[in-house]
């Protein structure tokens, strides 16, 4: 089992979500978070105070998934989170991370047959 | 009940009033009123009551109430998130605490019969509001609506000003501190002033029977402040700019971003302080008339262009038109216009609007952050600056055209005029400075003012009121 953690633009949120439907990945959690990368940030100016922010908006994905479908979800996230064919700077990262155990809280089951 | 001797001198001064009124009436039957809010000019007391009059100036006193809140959001939209209801507070419960203190004694003060040589109105006179007719006018004036009317609308204008003061000290001040603030200020210096300008004390524009002000004997003219360019802005602005001096900046000001939480609030505030102002000016007219429509109308312009004027300032200076400084330009064009309503043409307008914005830009986005002073939410730089560069341009570009109570300025070559707004701006500038001055101290050395850092660092709605803003 493995826990993905992927860091993608929050305009391309839906695009994901569609991508990883297709491919029979459904029960994922979103959170919004804030991020440095290689995208570079901005100035906002108030009242006569220049600012540089460069803590952009992102969003976090997180999915447990059986073996078999690593690959297929981390395919999916590709395809959907990429900003225009190319891609662009600061379309995010993908982690995958070694998963010990998954429980389902409503029935107590373990393992493979809980995510 | 109340002190019989004030009352009967009150009286006497009215009597004499009314006969000189009489004597003079018949050919200034069809006259608009000579001066806004002056308690003694040369007219036919009116002998009741017109529901025209009256019904505009109980629109203008809501317009001017609706303001605070207006001001509530348009400085809370600038706030961290964790001020935003302690910020709205100042102002919302300025409504609650100016009123009961207006009621009891601060309209005497204000507007009664003059004593102490100007200095302040009889105190026995409307004490508790006894004495103020809801069923006739106020007596030695040519208003033709209620006197107790006259009071509401004037009370309105009493409520706002202290709220304007909380802009420059926003984010650490303690909530009981600034009640009590609220109350002494609003006592010593706005209801001394109000009648000093207004109530026929030493800055008025006194018109015979009543006796020439200080002002008047001193350098030939009164002071012309419509609808409250000295008493309202310069006061609170300069107030304001004193207690920050005294009291210092917020904790990380300027090194931290502070960022304003919410500015869709500050261009809503913006609007209903504009919708609002409406009244402010067009009701100090007094009269539903050709005057109120002139305040009106000028007022706008003088918005507009301001907005528009900051706007090009912003974008010449900085490469974008901020939307926070859009809104900055509306409330100053307001606040320049304030003083010169009543007094002013259209073109005039528009060019003060020009001449005010890139003034009090330059203290707001250039000097503050040059000389380091926090005035947080630009009280002084929109409201002190705003108020004094109106009241010195009213002396330029009053003309007697649009108000025959009023005066020629500097455009029409006539130097009197402009001479008596200068003295009038400085003596506001001391007397709100100086009594400020000892106010902050006198406070800030017995019950303290500001909050303690851990309090500023968790946020006045925690930490003074227990609540939170959003809970999204």
């Amino acid at each position: 089992m493995k826990y993905i953690i992927a860091i993608v633009q929050p305009s391309r949120l839906e695009a994901v979500k569609d991508a990883l439907s297709k491919v029979e990945v459904f029960r994922l959690t979103v959170s919004d978070v804030q991020g440095i990368g290689r995208q570079k940030g901005h100035t906002e100016v108030y009242r006569g105070h220049e600012y540089q922010v460069n803590l952009i908006r992102k969003v976090k994905l997180e999915i447990a998934v059986n073996e078999q479908f690593v690959e297929p979800t981390i395919e999916a996230i590709l395809k959907g989170g990429r900003t225009g064919d190319e891609g662009k700077i600061g379309d995010g990262k993908i982690f995958v991370l070694p998963l010990e155990e998954v429980v389902r809280i409503r029935t107590g089951e373990r393992g493979s047959e809980a995510i | 009940m109340f002190r019989l001797q004030g009352r009967s001198s009150s009286r006497v001064l009215a009597a004499a009033a009314l006969i000189g009124f009489v004597l003079v009436g018949g050919w200034l039957m069809a006259q608009a009123p000579a001066a806004p809010a002056a308690p003694a000019a040369p007219a036919v007391e009116p002998p009741k009551i017109d529901p025209g009059h009256t019904a505009w100036m109980l629109t203008a006193t809501a317009l001017v109430l609706f303001m605070t809140p207006g001001l509530a959001l348009f400085y809370a939209g600038m706030v961290r998130t964790k001020n935003v209801l302690g910020t709205m507070a100042h102002s919302v419960f300025a409504m609650g605490l100016i009123t009961i203190q207006w009621v009891l004694f601060g309209y005497t003060i204000a507007f009664g019969p003059d004593t102490a040589g100007g200095l302040f109105g009889d105190l026995g006179a409307y004490l508790g509001l006894s004495g103020v007719d809801h069923d006739k006018p106020m007596p030695g004036s040519v208003h033709l609506f209620p006197h107790l009317v006259f009071c509401a609308y004037q009370l309105m204008f009493a409520i706002i000003t202290p709220a304007l003061i909380t802009g420059a000290f926003a984010e650490r001040v303690k909530f009981g501190a600034y009640c009590l603030f609220m109350l002494l200020w609003a006592t010593l210096v706005y209801d001394p002033l109000a009648h000093w300008v207004w109530g026929g004390g030493l800055l008025a524009n006194n018109v015979a029977p009543t006796p020439q002000s200080w002002l008047q004997n001193t350098v030939g003219a009164g002071a012309l402040d419509f609808a409250g360019g000295t008493v309202v802005h310069i006061s609170s602005g300069v107030s304001a700019l004193v207690f920050i001096l005294l009291t210092g900046k917020r904790k990380g000001y300027p090194s931290q971003r502070i960022l304003p939480n919410n500015l869709g609030y500050t261009v809503l505030g913006a609007g209903i302080l504009w919708f609002g102002w409406f009244g402010f000016n067009g009701g100090s007219a007094t009269a539903s008339d050709g005057l109120a429509g002139l305040a009106f109308t000028v007022t706008h312009i003088c918005a507009a262009s301001a907005a528009v004027a900051w706007a090009v300032v912003e974008w010449i200076h900085r490469g974008k038109a901020s939307v926070l400084g859009i809104a900055s330009g509306i409330v100053a064009g307001l606040v320049c216009i304030t003083p010169a309503a009543g007094f002013v043409g259209p073109i005039s307008a528009l060019i003060m609007g020009f001449i005010v914005s890139p003034i009090c830009y330059y203290f707001v986005a250039v000097l503050k952050a040059k000389l380091g002073y926090d005035d947080s939410l630009d009280a002084f730089g929109v409201h002190g600056i705003g108020g004094t560069v109106g009241a010195l341009c009213t002396g330029i570009f009053c003309q007697k055209r649009y108000n025959s109570g009023g005066a020629d300025g500097l455009i029409m070559n006539e130097w009197t005029q402009f001479k008596a707004q200068f003295v009038a701006v400085v003596v506001t500038w001391v007397f709100a400075g100086a009594v400020t001055f000892i106010l902050v101290k006198l406070l800030d050395a017995t019950i303290g003012l500001r909050v303690k850092p851990e309090e500023e660092e968790s946020g006045l709605d925690v930490s003074q009121h227990g609540e939170v803003g959003y809970n999204l």
